[in-house]
């Protein structure tokens, strides 16, 4: 419980480093990659990935967004009053984006 | 900086059903906020597989991106949108209360730090769509 206590003012920068990121960032890409790039208005080679500053920037746009929603899921659900379980529910919540974290670096190394 | 906190074991907690936030519009509105997150992270997965994609040739990609302009898809990607707005403007508004930008003596009106953050998010957007353009391939 302690070590939780202690934990709190990093999960919570990252959760508002996320809120920046996802209101700032995120809209824009879901114009590009969800609907100009599906829909044919622009194509894309796929070359742009292998830059290194597009690899931290893409980094910085998945992974902290993931902490934002770990926060406000686990705390919707907490509020929401379903009777989950506290502490498996903050590991799936804050581990999911530790895994998805892992997961971007992976991808993003191998591209 | 030690503050005492009451053992909650000896509080009283009034027991409100799970469907507490459906009795009031802005707790309604409190839950689709936070649910906004939800979805935001589902694009960015999405985002990472078809970039994985990438990882397997030119042709996987372009099959991938193929594959997300069904219906399906196309209608999840317009509520995220949605909701990335909703997001992007509540959590202006929560930012002009916690970090509310002084003119001189006088707090700044939040509507208009809102409307300043709305400028700001217009032109980051744009700057990445030039960038994306022109960089692209």
């Amino acid at each position: 419980m302690t070590e939780e206590k202690n934990m709190e003012p990093l999960w919570w920068g990252l959760f508002s480093a996320g809120g920046v990121v996802a209101a700032f960032l995120v809209p824009i890409h879901i114009i590009i990659f969800g609907f100009a790039l599906p829909l044919g208005w622009i194509s894309d080679s796929g070359t742009l990935y292998r830059n290194w500053l597009v690899k931290i920037y893409l980094f910085v746009l998945i992974a902290l967004p993931l902490y934002h929603w770990a926060h406000r899921f686990y705390f919707a659900l907490n509020d929401m009053k379903l009777g989950l379980p506290r502490q498996p529910l903050a590991v799936l919540c804050y581990g999911g984006a530790i895994v998805g974290t892992i997961a971007t670096v992976w991808v993003l190394l191998l591209l | 900086m030690s503050v005492v906190r009451p053992d909650k074991s000896k509080l009283f907690y009034h027991e409100l059903p799970p469907s507490w936030w459906l009795s009031k519009r802005s707790y309604f509105l409190f839950m689709l906020r936070e649910l906004s997150s939800v979805f935001i992270a589902i694009f960015l997965v999405v985002f990472l597989i078809q970039l994985y994609q990438l990882t397997r040739g030119p042709e996987a990609y372009a099959a991938f991106t193929q594959k997300l302009s069904s219906p399906g898809w196309i209608v999840l990607n317009l509520i995220t949108f949605l909701f990335a707005l909703y997001h992007s403007i509540t959590w202006f508004y929560s930012s002009a209360i916690v970090l509310p930008l002084r003119i001189g003596e006088r707090e700044m009106p939040r509507n208009l730090f809102v409307a300043l953050n709305v400028g700001a998010l217009a032109v980051v957007s744009l700057v990445i769509l030039v960038l994306f353009l022109a960089l692209k391939g």
